[in-house]
């Protein structure tokens, strides 16, 4: 997928960063480039500790880089931006307040004038949305690791942000509901306008949500290597296992294993009979 | 279980305590002055009822006063324990050193420094013996935040005022509460301490140590009973505090 510098909504462009230790500047990004286009969906892959939560504080702004720049609309960020949306692999829900509570937070921070009805109104669509009508006077407590995560997405759309920061959000979730919640997310899509960027270490996940799969290089992180999905938006779980999903999985696999400095010829396939890696785990 | 057995077990329980006691001052054929049974209690109590009513409240209010004193500071000083690394870091030896001195030997220290201030130094007493818990429990409470509530107020331009208020606080809300049920129990212990080692007349110390002068050994055991009662009291009106503003962190029976 190809884009103009101009219609990228997420644009950051040679970034260096690198954070001060005892042991002198641990660099962490170095010369990393992404561009997501408005309403796309970008997710970035890379070995453990290679900056990719670095990268969603940078978007975030709450911090900034060494050098290169951020752009979000084309402004550098400077400072936080309510504009965007952000969730964790730890769903971090206040224990003290009910779900609905809980995915309104954003609305009483962020300045606006909905009525208090209207805000719990918009809890409730969001709620709704992600197939949690019922549970909305609940505490967190009560809800099962996946319900969490899907009130914290809720949560992170709640003031509709235009961009929406995922940090591994379904990386503690079992095989099964972390399948459900790749189709919640389709569906969010559907309904909510936002451009997003998920961090992940599961490639099938990355393939099955993302237009565009970016891979990042071993410490300091540059970008190493993108991929485009060419599917539609409406994608089923089946997609996953054709022979054209399984060519890209063995692709981000490959270039996995040179991020992580370690010789291809390790795990290499024989790339003419793609079905055969058709079961290839996801990370 | 039902509440009206919930209301019944801990008298049962006192009940059972009660005639143990009594069986062993009886078989043991222990007189009064070596040790003083549950049914010389009653006599005392009521012989200087006036006076317990009286001193009972002098040290509770100088207790509770304590109190207050040692949740205002403890609060402030664990925010900034909390917040900042490097207050923490200077403050801790500080305060760990502080605790460790016996409280004891701050009586005489206090009562000469404020001479004359009884009320005052009382107070002074339960609010150092208390104060430690507290403020070790809300600058844990903070500093163990996880970086990702304060990220997702942060990125949508909240405060630190804010993020503090709608989450810090309330999440530190069932340490604080377990620290004050420490805190309860020893702010008595800390006007006590005032109130015998350095006797100035009043609170339910000065009565214990009349009660020795005199060799009154019912009157110094209903003493004790009557702080136990009052410590009963001040611990359970903090438990129904904590089920008011803390009540979410406690685990639902299934």
């Amino acid at each position: 997928m190809s884009s103009t510098p101009s219609d990228a909504l997420i644009r950051i462009s040679n970034v260096k960063h690198a954070y001060r230790t005892d042991a002198g500047p641990l660099p962490v990004l170095d010369g990393f480039n992404v561009e997501v286009p408005e309403g796309a969906f970008t997710a970035v892959v890379g070995p453990s500790g290679c900056g990719k939560s670095t990268l969603t504080r940078l978007i975030a702004g709450l911090l900034f880089p060494d050098e290169g720049d951020v752009i979000l609309h084309g402004e550098k960020v400077t400072s936080p931006r309510n504009t965007v949306g952000m969730a964790f692999q730890n769903p971090v829900l206040l224990e003290w307040r009910t779900i609905l509570d809980n995915v309104c937070l954003p609305l009483e921070i962020v300045p606006n004038d909905l009525s208090r009805k209207q805000k719990n109104d918009r809890g409730y669509e969001l709620l709704a949305m992600v197939g949690l009508q019922g549970f909305e006077d609940k505490k967190p407590s009560e809800l099962s690791g996946g319900m969490r995560q899907r009130a914290s997405l809720c949560r992170a759309l709640a003031h509709r942000p235009d961009v929406l920061i995922l940090d591994e959000p379904f990386g503690a979730l079992d095989a099964f509901t972390r399948e459900d919640l790749w189709q919640i997310m389709h569906e969010l899509r559907h309904n909510e306008a936002f451009t997003c960027l998920l961090i992940t270490h599961d490639l099938r996940e990355s393939v099955f949500l993302a237009d565009q799969v970016v891979v990042m290089s071993g410490r300091p992180a540059k970008t190493q290597y993108v991929l485009d999905v060419p599917f539609g938006r409406d994608r089923v779980l089946d997609d996953l296992y054709t022979p054209e999903a399984t060519q890209m999985l063995l692709d981000l696999r490959h270039q996995i294993q040179v991020a992580q400095g370690r010789p291809l010829g390790e795990l290499e396939h024989e790339p003419e009979s793609p079905e055969s890696g058709a079961g290839e785990p996801g990370s | 279980m039902s509440s009206k057995q919930r209301f019944a077990t801990p008298i049962i329980a006192l009940v059972i305590f009660s005639l143990l006691w009594e069986f062993v001052v009886w078989i043991n054929g222990w007189p009064n002055y070596v040790m003083a049974s549950p049914s010389d209690l009653g006599p005392a109590f009521y012989k200087f009822r006036w006076l317990f009513l009286e001193f009972g409240w002098d040290t509770l209010w100088r207790t509770v006063a304590g109190l207050m004193l040692a949740i205002a500071f403890g609060v402030v000083v664990g925010m900034i324990m909390g917040f900042s690394r490097t207050m923490r870091e200077a403050l801790y030896p500080l305060l760990v050193g502080f605790n460790a001195i016996p409280k004891a030997t701050v009586v005489p220290v206090v009562a000469l420094l404020l001479v004359g201030q009884h009320n005052l130094n009382t107070v002074l007493l339960a609010f150092m013996i208390s104060f430690f818990p507290i403020t070790v429990s809300i600058s844990i409470g903070l500093s163990t935040l996880e970086p990702e509530y304060r990220d997702i107020l942060l990125s949508l331009g909240a405060s630190r005022l804010t993020i503090f208020r709608k989450i810090a606080l309330p999440k530190t809300l069932p340490e604080f509460f377990g620290a004050l049920k420490v805190a309860v129990t020893l702010a008595f212990i800390g006007t006590n301490l005032m109130e015998i080692v350095e006797p100035h007349g009043r609170g339910l110390g000065h009565l214990f140590d009349s009660g020795k002068i005199s060799a009154d050994y019912p009157l110094m055991f209903a003493v004790l009973i009557a702080l136990a009662v009052m410590g009963i009291g001040l611990y359970y009106v903090v438990v129904i505090l904590e089920k008011i503003f803390a009540g979410w962190a406690e685990r639902q029976e299934s």
